[in-house]
C-alpha cells in the first residue's frame, strides 16, 4: 500500500527526526563534555558546542585517569574489558555450538532432559545465582582473573537454542551424504556445519560482545585490584571518587571511549548479522 | 563392480513396526535393478539399508565378497544419490565432488584428475565446476550429485528417486541420460522410484515391493506380460489393469463377465480351474476393435479421452458396471453410448485367485 498524501510525509518524517534526535541527543552532549575542561563542565549553563580540550581529555584519560582518583588510565580498562568481552563470546559460542551439535545429532538417553535442563538456565542469570558463583569463582581461587571474569558467564541457554534450530534446518541427507563420503562427527561439524551456521554465528558473537562488553555487576563483585577493573564498572566508581565534584569532561570522555568498541563491532558485522537473523535458505 | 547379495533382510524399528518382512535378491555385478512400489512400501528403507543408514535387524548383506552388515557406510564401497541433491551449499561443485576424496587421503593431483574426468563424462564445464551448488538449475544440481558419486568410483550405485524434483520433461532426458550412463560405465545400480516408467524404462530387472514384501521379482516385460499377482498388475502399465469378477465355464475354455460379456481361454491352460471364480484382468492396450460382428464382446461407451497417439474409451460390457478402459490407438472418432465389438488374444487375459490375488497358472 502506498499512501501519496504531502502531509502524512512530512509528519512522517518530522517524527522520525524528533526520534533520532532524542538518541542522539545525550551521545552529543557527551562528546561535547569530552571537549570542555573540567572547570567548564561544573558552570551553567552547560555546553551545547564542542570545546577545544578534546586531545588533552584524551591523553589524560587513556593514561592518568581521573585527577587526584586511585584508578589508573582508560587503556587498562579497555584492555581488561575486550578481553573479558572476547571471552564470553567466543566461549559462549564454542560451547553453545558443541551442546547444539551433541542435542540434535546424537542419540543418548536423557537427551530430551538435557537440552530442557541447558533451557531453564535462561531463567538463573548470574544475578539470580551470585552468592552461589562468587562462593566457586572464589574457591577456585579465579578472582581477580580473566578466567574469574568470563567463565561464569560463558553457559549460554540462549545460544545453545539458536544453534539448535540452525542445525535442524539442516537437511538429514548432508549428514547422510557426509557419512557416504567418510565423514566423522567431528570432520562433519568442522566442515559443513561450522561453514554453515556461519552468519548465525556472527549474528551471535555481535549480541553476545555487547552482552560482554556491558556486564557491569559482576565484575563489580570479583575485581577488587584497580588492574583488572573493566571500563563499564569504572565510569561508575568514577562519580564517586576523590570526594569532589565529579569531573565530568574525563567521565565522558571515558563513556565516549566505552561506546566505541561494540559500536564497531555492530558497523563492521553489520551485514553478516542482519543475514544471520533473516537468512532462511541452507 | 560387484554382486550383491539380500539374503532375507529384515527391518524392525524400535517400535515394533516392520518395515521389510525378509528380502532375497541377487543383483548380478553390473545390472541395473529398480525397487519400485508405492509410497510407505519400504523401498527407500531397503536402498538405506544397503547404504548404511538403516541398521539391519535380520539377514545378511554382501557387496562384493565381503558381509557389509556392520561396516559403516564409508567403507561399503558404494555411491548415492539422494532426492534433493544433498550437495553441500557452501562448498564449489568441485569440493562437492572432491569432499569424499579428500577425506580418504587421496592426493590432489588424482582429485583434480578424478573430478575432471567425472565432469566430462557429466558435461559440466570449468566455469560450473567453480560454482556454487545454487547457482545452478535442478538437472546439473542432479549431474554434480552423480559426478559426486562417479568420482569415487564405487562397486555399487545407490539412487534414492533423483528425478523427482526435476519437471517432467528434464526428467524424461535425465532418465536416459542415467541409463546411458550406467551402460557406460557398468557399475552395479540400485534405484528407488515410485514412478513405474521410470522403473521400466531404467531397470534390467524390477523389484515390486508392497508393504516390505517382494509381490515379484523379474524384468520389466515379465512383469508386464506376466504379473503375479494383483497388486503387480495394477502397479505396472498406465492406463492401469481393468479388473473385474468373472467365471470359468465349466469346461475351462472360457471366463465370462457377470453381464454376459464372454472371453475365450488359452487351450489347455485352466482345465483344473473349471467353474471358478476369478478375477479377470485385461491391459487397455490388449483390447481391439474387432472386425468380426459378433455379439458377446461389445463395449458400451460412456466417455472418450483423446490423447492424441491414442483414444481411452471408458464403458462397461452389456449389463456388468464394471468400468472398462479400452485404448485404441490413433483417433477414433467415437460417440458416447456407441457399441463397440471387441476382441483380445485369449494369452493377453490374466486370471487372478480372488482371496491369494496371485495369478492362476
Amino acid at each position: 500500500m502506498i499512501e501519496n498524501r504531502p502531509f502524512i510525509t512530512v509528519f512522517c518524517h518530522l517524527f522520525l527526526l524528533l526520534g533520532v534526535a532524542i538518541i542522539a541527543f545525550p551521545i552529543w552532549i557527551t562528546f561535547v563534555a569530552a571537549t570542555h575542561d573540567a572547570v567548564r563542565m561544573v558552570q551553567i549553563p552547560l555546553p551545547l558546542w564542542p570545546g577545544d580540550q578534546f586531545f588533552e581529555n584524551l591523553d589524560q584519560t587513556w593514561n592518568a585517569g581521573i585527577a587526584g582518583g586511585v584508578n589508573q588510565g582508560v587503556a587498562v580498562m579497555m584492555f581488561n574489558s575486550l578481553v573479558m568481552a572476547m571471552m564470553i563470546a567466543v566461549g559462549k559460542i564454542a560451547i553453545s555450538l558443541l551442546s547444539a551439535f551433541a542435542i540434535v545429532y546424537f542419540k543418548f538417553p536423557f537427551r530430551m532432559g538435557f537440552f530442557w535442563l541447558i533451557f531453564i538456565t535462561l531463567m538463573l542469570p548470574v544475578e539470580v545465582r551470585i552468592i552461589p558463583t562468587f562462593e566457586v569463582v572464589a574457591n577456585l581461587n579465579m578472582l581477580n582473573t580473566y578466567w574469574g571474569l568470563s567463565i561464569p558467564l560463558i553457559a549460554s541457554a540462549t545460544a545453545t537454542f539458536m544453534f539448535r534450530q540452525t542445525f535442524l534446518t539442516i537437511p538429514d541427507e548432508l549428514l547422510e551424504a557426509a557419512r557416504i563420503d567418510g565423514a566423522g562427527p567431528m570432520r562433519f561439524f568442522i566442515d559443513i556445519l561450522l561453514p554453515m551456521s556461519r552468519t548465525n554465528i556472527a549474528a551471535l558473537f555481535v549480541i553476545l560482545f555487547i552482552y560482554g562488553w556491558n556486564q557491569y555487576l559482576w565484575p563489580l563483585l570479583i575485581t577488587t585490584d584497580q588492574n583488572m577493573n573493566t571500563i563499564v564498572m569504572a565510569i561508575k566508581q568514577m562519580l564517586e571518587a576523590a570526594e569532589q565534584a565529579p569531573q565530568w569532561n574525563v567521565i565522558m570522555m571515558t563513556t565516549l571511549l566505552a561506546m566505541l568498541p561494540p559500536v564497531a563491532v555492530v558497523i563492521f558485522m553489520q551485514k553478516l548479522f542482519v543475514k544471520g537473523l533473516t537468512e532462511t535458505e541452507k | 563392480m560387484a554382486q550383491v547379495r539380500l539374503d532375507n533382510l529384515k527391518k524392525t524399528y524400535p517400535n515394533g513396526f516392520k518395515a521389510i518382512h525378509g528380502v532375497d535378491v541377487d543383483i548380478q555385478d553390473g545390472e541395473f535393478l529398480v525397487l519400485v512400489g508405492p509410497s510407505g512400501c519400504g523401498k527407500s528403507t531397503l536402498l538405506r539399508m544397503i547404504a548404511g543408514l538403516e541398521s539391519i535387524s535380520e539377514g545378511v548383506l554382501t557387496i562384493g565378497e565381503r558381509q557389509v552388515n556392520d561396516l559403516e557406510p564409508a567403507d561399503r564401497d558404494i555411491a548415492m544419490v539422494f532426492q534433493n541433491y544433498a550437495l553441500y551449499p557452501h562448498m564449489s561443485v568441485f569440493d562437492n565432488m572432491a569432499y569424499g576424496l579428500k577425506i580418504r587421503g587421496i592426493d590432489k593431483s588424482e582429485i583434480r584428475e578424478r573430478v575432471k574426468k567425472a565432469a566430462d563424462i557429466l558435461e559440466l564445464t570449468d566455469e560450473q565446476l567453480s560454482r556454487k551448488p545454487r547457482q545452478l538449475s535442478g538437472g546439473q544440481r542432479q549431474r554434480v550429485a552423480m559426478g559426486r558419486a562417479i568420482v569415487r568410483e564405487p562397486s555399487v550405485f545407490l539412487f534414492d528417486e533423483p528425478l523427482s524434483n526435476l519437471d517432467a520433461k528434464l526428467r524424461v532426458q535425465m532418465r536416459i541420460e542415467i541409463r546411458q550412463l550406467q551402460e557406460r560405465l557398468g557399475i552395479t545400480s540400485v534405484y528407488v522410484t515410485h514412478d513405474q516408467v521410470e522403473a521400466m524404462t531404467l531397470g534390467h530387472r524390477l523389484v515390486v515391493l508392497n508393504e516390505g514384501r517382494v509381490e515379484q521379482l523379474g524384468t520389466p516385460i515379465e512383469l508386464y506380460e506376466r504379473p503375479a499377482s494383483l497388486f503387480v498388475a495394477g502397479f505396472i502399465g498406465s492406463p492401469a489393469m481393468n479388473f473385474a469378477t468373472a467365471q470359468i465355464n465349466g469346461q475351462g475354455t472360457a471366463v465370462a463377465l457377470p453381464g454376459g460379456a464372454e472371453f475365450t481361454l488359452a487351450e489347455g491352460v485352466y482345465p483344473s480351474h473349471a467353474d471358478r471364480t476369478v478375477t479377470l484382468g485385461i491391459r487397455p492396450e490388449d483390447l481391439t476393435l474387432s472386425e468380426k460382428a459378433q455379439d458377446n464382446c461389445v463395449l458400451t461407451a460412456s466417455l472418450v479421452e483423446h490423447l492424441g497417439a491414442d483414444t481411452l474409451v471408458h464403458g462397461h460390457f452389456g449389463t456388468d458396471q464394471t468400468d472398462m478402459t479400452v485404448r485404441l490407438s490413433g483417433i477414433r472418432r467415437v460417440e458416447k453410448a456407441q457399441q463397440l465389438p471387441l476382441e483380445i488374444l485369449p494369452e493377453k487375459l490374466h486370471l487372478f485367485d480372488p482371496e491369494s490375488e496371485k495369478r492362476l497358472a
